[in-house]
């Protein structure tokens, strides 16, 4: 018997019931839906993810305090502070695959204009800090390295505390306070267009780091440098320089661990993406468990199928069909109810990844592979369930099964 | 008689079936020669092993004991699959219980074994609707079996034995489940195809009056046979 004649019949015989077979597939449709679903919510997670690191630079290195192994007591990284703004300079001055760098003090504080009131992140940074992170000014100017020097009162706001504060009204020139202290607005930041998700990076207002020091938090050490190599190529070696820079201000022996700590971005971003990676994986697992659920769905249903039809198998056989024949009319039901439902499934989980992705305001990515997959996955399981009732009517014995009442 | 003309050559058939510790000596050992255009008829009481002597000439079971020939090839040694060939090629069924496929048409009904011997969809319609002209349904093709009488049914199932051009026809107590009147119908039926059609036929029946139409009539008693008429 051909193929197409045999998912005929197949497709006839479903439709002879056709609420139990949408009811059985059912089990696939959610399933297939699922898997695209959430799959598509861990890549989404990964892409975004992978996005925000490109955007940040791939030749950016971070430094900061504290040991390079996490072993060993210590109250985590930032309770160092030996950090400071001469090894921000030495690094700029001695390590020559560097080109830029930021000294950075963060802190948060309570920002009052007029009568609005808004509390935010407070990035304390160099002058260089929009090259570094290849962050564009929308209107003004960032601060300069004479702003910086003199521990001006400036500073430049991130689109979503300008929105707040202003709500589209000219921000530059005006007054705001922070903590109290009067600072003037010299510039705003193009916006990084996220609403939602982990943190908002438009919502902060930079100032610069020396006036972070002195008017906020009081103190003489940095938090971290940003650095920038001269290309994604140099970084390593840049990583290198800046590690026997710090060796030789901060008198470590020769032998002994670091009491600063280099990173660069590719490995925090690998770091990331595995992190979203297994995300993906743990997702798709437990939505796979609901496409398990719908095979063991297909397999009950044939198997009270092939009870039912016995007195259809037997004039089958009597009519000449050969034990493969009706292996594969059975097997070719399943087949079929699980391919439909796959099919059915896909639409279902591209559409709620859209829906997702619109009303939970995620990022979602449907790739074709999770979708292939989820198909195959689909057949598979309706060759796996349905391989033991088709074998099972195929076994029936022709004179047994047309006495069968 | 020429041995040309045999279709059907049993030899000592028997068949015993285990029930438990007990055996079932369903037959006992029959031997008879069925020529090719006979129309014989079987008669005996319930439990005599009608049926069973049936089943094995329809190729849907082997005999325990004994060798069966059907166009010369010795099918009591063929594989289930080879039987189902056989089946397919040579035998048609007509049942007691008419067996039609539960809302299916009568042409798809009627086109049934073509499906298994890989008949073009083409032309399995054309023999199908031949068939179904052949019992007198000839507008009736897309009728469902739920909303057809005993009688119609039962053409159904003659035109779906008829369609692969079977050597044999088998028909087990086919007017069991219908009157006598529509009994005497598919009779006549039978009769018309195997005189104007040369079809070998083999019914079983209880009705005196239908084995008046057999030009032989063998009867079984306990798994032997009693008379042949
Ligand atoms: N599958 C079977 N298992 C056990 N005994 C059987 C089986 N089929 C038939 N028999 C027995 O074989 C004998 C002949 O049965 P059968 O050929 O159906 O008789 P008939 O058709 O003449 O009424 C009966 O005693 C019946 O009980
Ligand atoms: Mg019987």
């Amino acid at each position: 018997m051909n193929i197409l004649r045999t998912i005929k019949i197949a497709l006839k015989a479903l439709s002879r019931n056709k609420m139990r077979s949408f009811l059985t597939a059912l089990g696939i449709i959610i399933g297939v839906g699922a898997v695209i679903a959430m799959v598509s919510i861990g890549q989404g997670a990964k892409a975004e993810v992978e996005k925000r690191f490109s955007e940040m630079g791939t030749n950016l290195l971070f430094v900061r305090p504290g040991s390079r192994s996490y072993r060993g007591r210590h109250g985590g990284s930032s309770s160092y502070e030996n950090l400071t703004e001469a090894d921000a300079e030495a690094i700029l001055e001695n390590c020559d695959a560097v080109n830029y760098i930021s000294p950075n003090v963060n802190s948060r504080a309570q920002i009052i204009y007029q009568n609005k009131n808004w509390n935010t992140s407070i990035y304390g940074t160099g002058h260089d800090y929009p090259i570094i992170r290849n962050w564009e000014v929308e209107e003004g100017e960032f601060f300069s390295e004479q702003h910086v020097k003199s521990a001006q009162k400036v500073c430049i706001l991130g689109s979503e505390v300008n929105q707040n504060l202003f709500e589209g009204a000219n921000p530059l020139g005006q007054i705001i306070r922070m903590n109290k202290i009067p600072f003037r607005v010299i510039g705003t930041m193009e916006s990084k267009g996220e609403s939602g998700g982990w943190f908002n990076r438009d919502d902060v207002i930079f100032i610069p780091y020396t006036t972070a020091q002195m008017r906020l938090l009081g103190i003489n050490h940095i938090q971290s440098v940003d650095v920038s190599a001269i290309s994604m190529d140099r970084s390593a070696e840049a990583m290198a320089q800046i590690e026997e820079v710090l060796r030789i201000r901060h008198k470590i022996a020769p032998g002994a661990e670091d009491d600063f700590n280099v990173r660069n971005m590719s490995d925090i971003a690998e770091g990331a993406s595995e992190a979203t990676a297994i995300l993906t994986i743990l997702l798709g697992g437990i939505a796979s468990i609901s496409l398990l659920v719908g095979g063991i769905g297909i397999m009950n249903i044939m198997l009270v199928s092939v009870t039912e039809r016995i007195r259809e198998i037997g004039i089958r056989m009597s009519m000449g069909a050969r034990e493969k024949d009706i292996l594969y009319q059975f097997l070719t039901e399943a087949i079929v109810l699980s391919t439909l439902g796959g099919l059915l499934g896909i639409t279902l989980g591209v559409g709620s990844s859209q829906l997702i992705s619109h009303f939970a305001d995620m990022t979602t990515v449907v790739s074709f592979g999770s979708v292939a997959l989820a198909f195959i996955f689909a057949a598979s399981v309706g060759i796996f369930f349905g391989f033991y009732p088709a074998r099972k009517a195929s076994k029936l014995d022709p004179i047994d099964a047309l006495r069968y009442e | 008689m020429n041995s040309n003309n045999v279709l059907i050559k049993m030899e000592d058939l028997t068949k015993t079936y285990q029930v438990g510790e007990t055996q079932v000596r369903a037959l006992r050992g029959i031997s008879y020669d069925i020529r090719k255009g006979d129309l014989l008829a079987i008669m005996g009481p319930s439990g005599s092993g009608k049926s069973t002597l049936m089943n094995i000439i329809g190729c849907l079971d082997k005999p325990t004991n004994g060798r069966y020939f059907l166009d010369g090839k010795e099918v009591s040694t063929f594989n289930k699959n080879q039987l189902a060939g056989i089946r397919n090629n040579k035998i048609g069924f007509v049942f007691q219980t008419f067996n039609l496929l539960a809302r299916t048409t009568a042409l798809e009904n009627t086109e049934l074994p073509l499906l298994y011997s890989n008949t073009p969809t083409r032309d399995a319609k054309k023999l199908a609707m031949k068939a179904l002209a052949q019992v007198g349904l000839e507008d009736r093709e897309l009728h469902k079996s739920s909303q057809m009488s005993g009688g119609e049914r039962q053409r159904v199932a003659i035109a779906r034995a008829l369609v692969n051009s079977p050597s044999l026809i088998l028909a087990d107590e086919p007017t069991g489940n219908l009157d006598t009147k529509t009994g005497n119908e598919i009779m006549a039926v039978f009769k018309r195809l195997n005189r104007e059609n040369g079809i070998t036929i083999i019914l079983v029946t209880h009705d005196p009056e239908v084995s008046a139409i057999a030009e032989k009539v063998m009867h079984i008693r306990d798994g032997l046979i009693e008379t042949l008429e």
